[in-house]
C-alpha cells in the first residue's frame, strides 16, 4: 500500500489522459474551457442518476438484498443513458457555439472545429468519469491497510486503475464517434455507442471476475480507436506515414 | 506617508474583498482624456472589515481591518471593435482565472486535508457569537441565521464607512488602515501556519530560522504589494494571502454559518454591485465624477505584461497615489497588484500623464478579479474538503461548479461590457453541487465502488 501504490495506481489510470491533456489541450484555452464544461455536463447527468436511485432506495425495503441489487443494477443503466443523453445536449451547445465563435470571428470560421471539440469533450468526460472512480481509492491507497483481507480480491487497486483508463480512453473515442454521428446524422454510431457503454457498465458487474470485465473493455475500447480514428479521416497509408515518418505524412489525428 | 506607486494594495487579511470581475484593457487611444474614463475597468471597492481572530483568543478581535471591495467590473468601450476578439481574449483571459483560483484552492484543501488545526473548533470570532451546540435543528438554524445577519451587517457597514471616508477624501485612513492590514496578514497569520504545518509534521525549527524565514517573505510581500515587484510573485503573495484568509474563514466560522454566510454574501454581491444605490456603485460613481482614481484595493489583475511606454518616468514618480502604471517600469502591472483598485484608478491616470497614451497602447487586456472572490471561492472549495466524510468526490464537484460558474460570469462580462459580481453564480453551483454530492451522489458512488462497478 502507501505511496507506492498510490503513484502506481495515479499514473496507470491517469498517465495517458495527462499526456493527452498535455499535448493537446493544455495550450488552447478555448479546448480548456470545452473540457471543463464537459466535464460539467458529466457531473450533472450523474447528480441526477444519483437523485434517481436515490429515491428509489428511499423508497423502497434496505434489508431485501435482490430488490437493492435490482436498483443498483437499474441505477447503473440509467446512469449510462443519462450520460450519453448529456453528451447529445452538449453536442448541441457546442453546435451552437461554433455558430457564435464564427460570427465572432474575423474571416468567419470558427478557431476550432466540431471534430476537435468532440476530442476535448470526449477527454472531459473520460477525466470526471475516471476522476469520480478513482480519486476516492487513491486516497484510501495512501494509507495503511491490506488490500482483500477479508477474502475480497488483492488486485482492487490495479484493476480499478486499469478500468479507469479504459474508461477515459473510451469515453474520448465515444466522444468523436457519437459527434460524428450527430453531425452526419448516421443514428447507428449514436447508437453503437449507446449499447458500447451498456456493454462496458455491464461487463463491470463480473467483477471480481476481472477476466470477463477488463478483457471485452479493452475489445471495446481497440475497436472504438479504430472506428474514431476512421472517422477522422485516417488511413492504414496515414498510419504507416506516421510510423515509417514519411516527409509530408501529416498524421491525421482527432485533435490537431 | 506612502505614495502608493503601484496599486497595489496589499490587502490585509482583514480586508475582504469581494470583486467582480473586471476586465483590464489598454484603453483606446483617441482622446485619451475621454479614453481613460471609458475603458477603463473601473472597481469600486467597499472595505468591509473583518476581523481577524488570532488562534489564541478567538474572541477578541486583534485586529480589525477589514476591507471588503467590490469590485466590478467593466470592460472598455474599446470592446466593439474589438468584439472578433472578444471571445479569443476571452478564452484565454478565462484561463488566466482558472490558474490562479485553481492554485489558490490546491493551497487551500491541501492544507485542510493535511494540517489538523484549520478543522478543528477553537472558538468563534466575535462577529458570529452564537454558537451551534444546541441540541436542537430549529435553534441550530436560528443561530446561524442570526450570526449571518450580524455579519453581514458589519460589512455593510464598513462598506459604507468606506464609501463615506473615500466621499471626504481621507485616504491616508484608508492607506494607513490597508498598510497594517496586510502587514498583519503577511506576518501574523504566515507566523501561525508555519507553525502548524511544522507541528502537523514534527520538524523541529529554532526561532532565529523563524524570524529570518517570515521576515523576509513579509517583507517582500509587502514590497511586492504595495510597491512593485515582478509580476508573478505579486501574484503568488496575492494568491497565498488569499488562502490564509480564506483558512482563518474556515476556522473560525461555524458549520452551518458558514453555509448560509456564503449564500448571504453572494447575495449582497448582487445586490452592492448592480442596484443603483448599492455602496459599491456609489463608491465607483463617486470616483468617476471627481475624475480620479479609487485606492487600490486588492485586485489580482491577470494582466499581461507591458513591455515598452513607460514614457516619462519622471511624471510617473511624482506619485499621486495611484500612478500605478506610470512608475512602475513596465514590468509589474500596477493594476495588477492588488490595490484598491478602484478601477478608476488603475486604469486612468490621472490626465497629466501622457505616458498613459504610449502605455495603454503597448499594454495588452487582462481582467482583474478581487481577492474577496479568490477567498470565498477558496472557503467554500476548503469547507466541502473539510466535510467529515473525507469525500474527495465533494471537493472536486465543488470545484468544477465554481470555475464554470466563473467561467459564465466572464461570459456575461463579455455581452454585458459593465462591472459584473464574481460571485453568486459560481457561489450558488458550488452550493448546490456540495449538498448534492454530498448527499447523493456519495451513497451512490460508495456503493458502486464497493462492488466496483463502473458507470
Amino acid at each position: 500500500m502507501t505511496l507506492a501504490v498510490f503513484f502506481g495506481c495515479t499514473f496507470i489510470a491517469f498517465g495517458p489522459a495527462f499526456s493527452l491533456f498535455l499535448f493537446t489541450i493544455a495550450r488552447d484555452p478555448l479546448r480548456i474551457i470545452i473540457l471543463i464544461a464537459g466535464a460539467f455536463f458529466w457531473l450533472v447527468s450523474l447528480l441526477l442518476s444519483s437523485l434517481i436511485w436515490f429515491i428509489a432506495v428511499k423508497a423502497s425495503d434496505p434489508r431485501d438484498e435482490p430488490l437493492q441489487k435490482g436498483l443498483l443494477i437499474f441505477g447503473v443503466m440509467f446512469s449510462v443513458l443519462l450520460q450519453e443523453a448529456f453528451r447529445f445536449l452538449y453536442y448541441k451547445l457546442l453546435r451552437k457555439a461554433i455558430e457564435g465563435l464564427v460570427a465572432l470571428s474575423e474571416d468567419g470560421c470558427s478557431p476550432i472545429s466540431i471534430q476537435q471539440m468532440a476530442y476535448v469533450a470526449g477527454v472531459g468526460f473520460g477525466l470526471m468519469s475516471g476522476a469520480f472512480s478513482m480519486i476516492n481509492l487513491l486516497a484510501d491507497a495512501l494509507g495503511p491497510g491490506t488490500v482483500g483481507i477479508h477474502g475480497d480480491s488483492q488486485l482492487y487497486f490495479l484493476t480499478s486503475a486499469f478500468m479507469t483508463m479504459v474508461l477515459i480512453f473510451l469515453h474520448t473515442f465515444w466522444g468523436i464517434l457519437f459527434f460524428h454521428g450527430c453531425e452526419n446524422r448516421h443514428w447507428w454510431e449514436i447508437v453503437a455507442v449507446v449499447v458500447m457503454h451498456l456493454a462496458v457498465s455491464g461487463s463491470t458487474f463480473c467483477n471480481p471476475l476481472y477476466v470477463g470485465s477488463l478483457v471485452p473493455s479493452y475489445v471495446l475500447m481497440a475497436i472504438a480507436a479504430v472506428w474514431a480514428y476512421m472517422l477522422s479521416g485516417g488511413s492504414v497509408q496515414n498510419l504507416r506515414r506516421f510510423l515509417l515518418c514519411a516527409q509530408s505524412g501529416a498524421s491525421p489525428q482527432p485533435a490537431s | 506617508m506612502i505614495t502608493f506607486m503601484n496599486n497595489s494594495d496589499s490587502e490585509d487579511e482583514p480586508c475582504n474583498e469581494r470583486t467582480s470581475l473586471m476586465s483590464a484593457e489598454s484603453p483606446p487611444v483617441p482622446s485619451y482624456q475621454d479614453g481613460l474614463q471609458a475603458s477603463e475597468t473601473r472597481e469600486a471597492q467597499t472595505h468591509r472589515k473583518r476581523q481577524t481572530g488570532s488562534s489564541r483568543n478567538p474572541n477578541n478581535v486583534a485586529d480589525e481591518d477589514a476591507s471588503n471591495s467590490d469590485v466590478r467590473v467593466r470592460e472598455s468601450a474599446l470592446e466593439n471593435e474589438e468584439e472578433e476578439l472578444t471571445l479569443k481574449y476571452g478564452a484565454k483571459h478565462v484561463i488566466m482565472l482558472f490558474v490562479p483560483v485553481t492554485l489558490c484552492m490546491i493551497v487551500v484543501v491541501a492544507t485542510i486535508k493535511s494540517v489538523r488545526f484549520y478543522t478543528e473548533k477553537n472558538g468563534q470570532l466575535i462577529y458570529t457569537p452564537f454558537s451551534e451546540d444546541t441540541p436542537s435543528v430549529g435553534q441550530r438554524l436560528l443561530n446561524s441565521v442570526l450570526n449571518t445577519i450580524i455579519m453581514i451587517s458589519v460589512i455593510v457597514v464598513m462598506t459604507v464607512f468606506l464609501v463615506v471616508l473615500y466621499k471626504y477624501r481621507c485616504y491616508k485612513f484608508i492607506h494607513g488602515w490597508l498598510i497594517l492590514s496586510s502587514f498583519m496578514l503577511l506576518f501574523l497569520f504566515t507566523y501561525i501556519y508555519l507553525g502548524e504545518v511544522l507541528k502537523t509534521y514534527n520538524v523541529a525549527m529554532d526561532y532565529p530560522t523563524v524570524i529570518l524565514i517570515i521576515w523576509n517573505f513579509g517583507a517582500v510581500g509587502m514590497i511586492c504589494i504595495h510597491w512593485k515587484g515582478p509580476l508573478q510573485l505579486q501574484q503568488a503573495y496575492l494568491i497565498m494571502i488569499s488562502a490564509l484568509m480564506a483558512l482563518v474563514f474556515i476556522k473560525y466560522l461555524p458549520e452551518w454559518s458558514a453555509w448560509v454566510i456564503l449564500g448571504a454574501i453572494s447575495i449582497y454581491d448582487l445586490i452592492a454591485v448592480l442596484c443603483p444605490k448599492g455602496p459599491l456603485r456609489m463608491l465607483v460613481e463617486t470616483a468617476q465624477e471627481r475624475n480620479e482614481p479609487i485606492f487600490p484595493a486588492l485586485i489580482y489583475s491577470s494582466a499581461m505584461i507591458w513591455t515598452v511606454g513607460m514614457a516619462k518616468p519622471d511624471t510617473a514618480a511624482k506619485g499621486q497615489s495611484q500612478q500605478t502604471w506610470n512608475a512602475d517600469g513596465g514590468e509589474n502591472h500596477s493594476s495588477t497588484s492588488h490595490s484598491d483598485s478602484q478601477i478608476l484608478d488603475t486604469r486612468s491616470p490621472a490626465p497629466s500623464h501622457p505616458i498613459t497614451l504610449e502605455e495603454m497602447e503597448e499594454e495588452e487586456r487582462g481582467v482583474k478579479l478581487g481577492l474577496g472572490d479568490f477567498i470565498f471561492y477558496s472557503v467554500l472549495v476548503g469547507k466541502a474538503a473539510a466535510t467529515p466524510s473525507g469525500d474527495w468526490n465533494t471537493t472536486l464537484a465543488c470545484f468544477v461548479a465554481i470555475l464554470i460558474g466563473l467561467c459564465l460570469t466572464l461570459l456575461l462580462l463579455a455581452v454585458f461590457k459593465k462591472a459584473l459580481p464574481a460571485l453568486p453564480i459560481s457561489i450558488t453551483f458550488g452550493l448546490i453541487f456540495y449538498f448534492s454530492t454530498d448527499n447523493l451522489v456519495r451513497p451512490f458512488m460508495d456503493t458502486l465502488a464497493s462492488h466496483q462497478l463502473y458507470i
